[in-house]
C-alpha cells in the first residue's frame, strides 16, 4: 500500500469494516527490528513511511494473504489517509517552493571539477557558444518485473529473487532487521534483465518480502505487476545541462564551462555517484586546458531516480555531443572536423587531469566510423532528396564518447572485491563470486576466463550460485565492471590456487586437475585460491579535489546515425546505425555484439520515443501501451564494429563495455534530426510532438 | 486498484465452468473461473511456468502461446476460450529447433524468449508469410529489451535457411 500523494503527513491507515482479517498479514514501520532505513549511501529513505510521505507511491503498509483474490479485496478495503503538503515537482526551479525538505537547500549532492582558469580562457576566446540541454526520465522495462521470495530457515532469513547485487541486499536486510550477516542469506535467481533497475531497488522489495515472511511465519512471494513496477520503482535521472564553450578561430576548445543538474527525487539513494559519473563524462573525450564543471543532484517529491545503464553519463554526453554540433555550426566547421581537432591524443589529459596514454587512436576511430557509415556519399543523396521530395528528409549525425569502466575514483579500492576459486574433489574448479547473470553473459564469459586461465575444459568449470552463504563479496554487477574487474580477479584466484598447490603459474589442464584431486585425497577438503582487488599501478585519485585517474580504463566509441524524418507526421525513423568502439579485447563476439546492439536500441528509444510523463512527480503513463519502447520494426540492423587494443589489467585484455552503447545513440540521432530538418533540438526524447514544436518555431522565426 | 474478480451477481451461485482442451498434445479437463486468464491457468493451475507474464495487457508478447496454430497473448485470453481448442506452449518445443536462435544471440536474459520462440516457430512453420511481411514486422509483437532484435531476426532468417536446405536434401 503506497502513498496517494507526493508529500504529506500520514493521518491514519483505515481498514474498511467487514474486512476479513483472519488470514491477512499486515506489516507497517513498527514491525522493523532495526533502524527504519534502507542502507545505501545516506540513511534518509525509510523502509516503510512512518509519519510522513515524500513521494507518490511511497510504501507505507504491506499486506499478504494466501489467496490472491482475497489480497485484492483487502487492498481495496484499506485506505491511507494523508494530509497533503505542497510538493516540489520541478528540479530546475531554485529556490524550491514549499520550503526546504533536505539539508539547507534541497540539494542532495554537489560536486565539481576544476581544471585551469575558465574565465580567463573564455575572455580570450574568438567565440563563446552557449547551449542548454534537457533529458527526460527513462524507464528500464526489464521484461521480468521486480520479484522476491522470502522465508525463514531456522534462525536464518533467506531471500531469493531478481537482483544485481546480492551483498547490497544482504547489508540492507541486516541493517533494518537488526540481524548479523550470519542470520540473513541472499540468493540471486536468474534475473530477467536489470539495466541498473535491479541495482538498489531490490533491497526495498527484499525488505518488504522479509518483513511479511517473518510476520506470517511462512514463505512470502512478492512480485510486482508491470504498472506498479513502472510507477513506483527507479528511473534514469532527468537532467538539465548548460554549456558555455570558448573556441579559437580554428575551432579548438579553449574553455568548457558546464553546469549539470540532476533530478534526484525524494531520497538520496545513488544520486551522489550518478552525479559523479555524470560530471566526469560531461566534457567528453576532448582535450581542453580550462574546464569547470558544477554538478548538483536536487531533491524533488518524485520517486527516487536511480541506477540505469550509463549512470549519469548518457545525460551529460547527450548535452556535450549535441553541443559540439552547435559549436561546429557557430565556427562554420564540419562537425567531424571540429571533433578531429579536439579529440584527446595520447599524452593529453581529461577534465580531471587524467593523462590518457592507452595506445588507442581516437582520430582513427572517428575516421573509420565515418567511412563505415558512408557519411560523405549519403550527405549528397540527402541534399538531393530534400530538393526533390516534399516531406521526406534525411540526415546523418554522430557522437564521439567514452565510458569509464568499473567504480569511479577510489570506488574499487573501497569495495575491495574478493573472488575465490575452489578445487573440487573430481579435479574441476568452482568459481565463487557474487556477480550475477542477467542476460549480459556473465556465466559464459566467466567460464571462458576460468577455462583459459586454468587450462581446464569449459565443462570442468563450475560457477557457484550467487548465494551470500557460499560466495564472497566480489562487488555488485554494475558499472561495466564484471568482466574487466571481477574477471581479472578470477584469473588471479586461479593463479593463487596453483601457487597453493605448489604449481608454477603456467601449469594447467591435466596437471592442475591432478594436483587438485591429490590435495583432496591428502587433506580431505577443497583447496581454495583467492584474490582481492588491487588497483593497477599508477592509478591515483583524489576524492576531495576530484583530480586524478577517475577510472582505471575507458572504452572509446564513435556512433553514426542516419535518420529519416517525415515532415507531415514529424516522426523520425533511424534507417542506419554504425556503432564503432574500442573496448579492449573482445572475449565473446556474439555476446559483446548483443550488448552493443541492445544498448543502442535502448538509446534510440530514449532519444525518440520513451517519454515518462510525470504527474504529481510520478509516472502517469505506467503501461507498455503508452510508454513506447522500440520493437523489431522500429529499428534498423545495428552495424557493430570492434577495434581491439588489449588492456593489460583487465581479464584476457578486456575493458568494460556494457554501459557504453547507451551513451551515443541519443546525441547521434538528434544530431541527425537536426541536420535533416535544419532545426536545433535540445531535448530527448525528441518525440514527434516536440519536433513539431521545433519546426513550427523555426517557421515562425522565418516569418 | 485492480477490479475485484470472482464476484458475480449471486454470491450463492458457483459460476465456475468446466472446460476441456488439448494442451501440448494431451487432453486437459479443468474447472475455471470465467474471468481467469489462460496465462494464469497455465502457470498457476497447470504448472507450466515457461510462459511468462511481462505486461498483462497484450503489448510485450512474453506470454505468447499458440491456440489452434496461431500465436496469441495468453494474458488477454480468458481460459474458457480455450475450450475445445488446441493449445501449444513453450514446454512442447523441440529444443533442437532453437539452435539457430541460440547461436545468433537471440536470447540474453531469457524473459522474452519463450514468447519470442513461439512467434519465431510460427514464422518458420509458415515461410509464405515472408512473401508479404518482413521478419522485423512479424516479430514486432514481441518486445525484447536486451538484444536490440538483431540476434532474433538473424536467428529466424538462419533457421529459415536451414529449413530450406533440409527440404532440398534428397529423401
Amino acid at each position: 500500500m503506497r502513498s496517494p500523494v507526493p508529500r504529506g503527513r500520514i493521518r491514519e491507515v483505515r481498514f474498511a469494516s467487514g474486512l476479513d482479517r483472519s488470514e491477512l498479514v499486515v506489516v507497517d514501520h513498527r514491525d522493523l527490528t532495526g533502524p527504519n532505513e534502507v542502507l545505501l549511501i545516506e540513511p534518509d529513505q525509510p523502509v516503510l513511511a512512518a509519519d510522513r510521505v515524500r513521494h507518490l507511491h511511497e510504501p507505507v503498509l504491506l499486506l499478504a494473504h494466501p489467496s490472491r483474490e482475497a489480497l485484492r479485496r483487502a487492498v481495496a478495503a484499506v485506505e491511507i489517509v494523508v494530509d497533503p503538503e505542497p510538493p516540489v515537482l520541478d528540479f530546475t526551479v531554485d529556490p524550491p517552493p514549499g520550503g526546504v525538505q533536505y539539508g539547507d537547500d534541497n540539494v542532495l549532492k554537489r560536486l565539481s571539477i576544476d581544471k585551469g582558469d575558465v574565465e580567463t580562457a573564455l575572455a580570450g576566446a574568438a567565440r563563446i557558444v552557449e547551449g542548454e540541454y534537457r533529458t527526460g526520465a527513462q524507464e528500464h522495462v526489464y521484461l521480468e518485473n521486480q520479484g522476491m521470495v522470502a522465508w525463514e530457515e531456522g534462525d536464518v532469513l533467506v531471500v531469493k529473487g531478481s537482483l544485481q547485487c546480492p551483498y547490497y541486499v544482504l547489508k540492507a536486510l541486516g541493517h533494518a532487521l537488526g540481524r548479523g550477516p550470519d542470520r540473513v542469506r541472499v540468493v540471486q535467481a536468474p534475473t530477467g534483465g536489470g539495466f541498473g533497475g535491479k541495482e538498489e531497488y531490490p533491497s526495498l522489495v527484499a525488505l518488504h518480502a522479509a518483513l511479511l515472511a517473518r510476520k506470517a511465519g511462512r514463505p512470502v512471494k512478492l512480485v510486482y505487476e508491470r504498472g506498479e513496477d513502472m510507477e513506483a520503482t527507479t528511473k534514469r535521472h532527468p537532467s538539465l545541462v548548460r554549456h558555455r564553450t570558448g573556441v579559437d578561430v580554428e575551432g579548438r576548445l579553449l574553455a568548457q564551462d558546464i553546469e549539470v543538474v540532476l533530478d534526484g527525487g525524494a531520497y538520496v539513494t545513488l544520486s551522489p555517484v550518478v552525479l559523479s559519473r555524470a560530471i566526469i563524462h560531461a566534457a567528453g573525450p576532448y582535450a581542453c586546458d580550462h574546464v569547470r564543471i558544477r554538478g548538483r543532484a536536487v531533491f524533488t517529491n518524485s520517486p527516487p531516480y536511480g541506477a540505469f545503464r550509463g549512470f549519469g553519463a548518457p545525460q551529460t554526453i547527450f548535452a556535450n555531443e549535441r553541443h559540439m554540433d552547435v559549436v561546429a555550426a557557430a565556427v562554420d566547421l564540419d562537425p567531424i572536423e571540429l571533433r578531429r581537432r579536439n579529440l584527446i591524443e595520447n599524452g593529453q589529459s581529461t577534465a580531471t587531469g587524467q593523462v590518457i596514454d592507452d595506445g588507442t587512436d581516437r582520430t582513427a576511430l572517428l575516421d573509420r566510423a565515418v567511412e563505415l557509415s558512408g557519411w560523405h556519399e549519403k550527405k549528397a543523396a540527402h541534399a538531393e532528396l530534400a530538393r526533390r521530395h516534399p516531406w521526406r528528409r534525411r540526415g546523418m549525425g554522430l557522437a564521439c564518447f567514452h565510458h569509464g569502466a568499473g567504480f569511479t575514483g577510489s570506488g574499487e579500492v573501497v569495495l575491495a572485491s574478493r573472488v575465490d576459486v575452489a578445487g573440487l574433489a573430481d579435479g574441476r574448479i568452482e568459481v565463487r563470486s557474487g556477480n550475477i547473470e542477467m542476460g549480459q553473459g556473465t556465466l559464459t564469459v566467466f567460464t571462458q576466463i576460468a577455462s583459459e586461465a586454468s587450462g581446464l575444459a569449459p565443462s570442468a568449470i563450475a560457477l557457484a550460485e550467487p548465494d551470500t552463504a557460499r560466495v564472497p563479496n566480489s562487488g555488485p554487477t554494475v558499472a561495466s565492471r564484471t568482466v574487466m574487474v571481477v574477471g581479472r580477479l578470477i584469473e588471479r584466484a586461479i593463479e593463487d590456487l596453483k601457487a597453493r598447490l605448489g604449481l608454477p603459474p603456467d601449469a594447467g589442464g591435466d596437471r592442475f586437475a591432478e594436483a587438485i584431486r591429490a590435495a583432496h585425497a591428502e587433506r580431505g577438503e577443497a583447496p581454495v585460491g583467492t584474490a582481492t582487488y588491487q588497483p593497477p599501478p599508477g592509478v591515483e585519485w583524489d576524492e576531495t579535489t576530484y583530480r586524478g585517474d577517475a577510472y582505471a580504463a575507458y572504452a572509446w566509441a564513435v556512433y553514426v546515425a542516419e535518420v529519416e524524418v517525415d515532415l507531415r507526421t514529424y516522426t523520425t525513423r533511424v534507417v542506419d546505425f554504425v556503432a564503432l568502439q574500442e573496448v579492449g579485447k573482445v572475449l565473446n563476439e556474439t555476446l559483446a555484439r548483443g550488448q552493443i546492439q541492445g544498448g543502442v536500441v535502448q538509446g534510440i528509444g530514449w532519444a525518440l520515443m520513451e517519454d515518462v510523463v510525470l504527474e504529481d512527480g510520478a509516472m502517469a503513463n505506467a503501461q507498455l501501451t503508452n510508454y513506447i519502447i522500440p520493437t523489431s520494426d522500429d529499428v534498423p540492423p545495428i552495424r557493430v564494429t570492434f577495434e581491439e587494443t588489449p588492456y593489460a589489467h583487465g581479464a584476457r585484455g578486456a575493458k568494460g563495455l556494457g554501459e557504453l552503447p547507451i551513451d551515443g545513440p541519443a546525441p547521434a540521432v538528434v544530431n541527425a534530426v537536426a541536420r535533416a530538418t535544419g532545426t536545433r533540438p535540445t531535448t530527448v526524447p525528441l518525440t514527434p510532438e516536440r519536433l513539431m514544436e521545433r519546426l513550427e518555431e523555426g517557421r515562425a522565426d522565418v516569418a | 486498484m485492480s477490479p475485484e474478480r470472482g464476484s458475480y451477481a449471486d454470491p450463492a451461485v458457483d459460476y465456475h465452468v468446466e472446460i476441456a482442451f488439448t494442451l501440448n498434445g494431451a487432453e486437459v479437463r479443468i474447472r475455471v473461473d470465467p474471468a481467469e486468464r489462460l496465462l494464469d491457468v497455465l502457470r498457476y493451475r497447470l504448472g507450466l511456468t515457461g510462459t511468462k507474464e511481462g505486461c498483462a495487457e497484450g503489448e510485450c508478447g512474453a506470454c505468447t502461446v499458440w491456440i489452434d496454430g496461431l500465436p496469441v497473448d495468453s494474458c488477454l485470453v480468458p481460459a474458457v476460450q480455450a475450450r475445445g481448442r488446441e493449445v501449444v506452449t513453450i514446454e512442447a518445443v523441440d529444443p533442437m529447433r532453437l539452435r539457430p536462435l541460440l547461436e545468433s544471440g537471440a536470447t540474453q536474459c531469457g524473459a522474452c524468449t519463450p514468447g519470442v520462440v513461439m512467434t519465431a516457430l510460427w514464422i518458420l512453420d509458415h515461410p509464405d508469410l515472408l512473401e508479404t511481411h518482413t521478419v522485423r514486422e512479424l516479430m514486432a509483437g514481441n518486445l525484447c529489451r536486451c538484444t536490440g532484435y538483431d540476434g532474433i531476426v538473424e536467428g529466424v532468417l538462419e533457421a529459415l535457411e536451414a529449413t530450406r536446405d533440409t527440404e532440398r536434401e534428397p529423401a
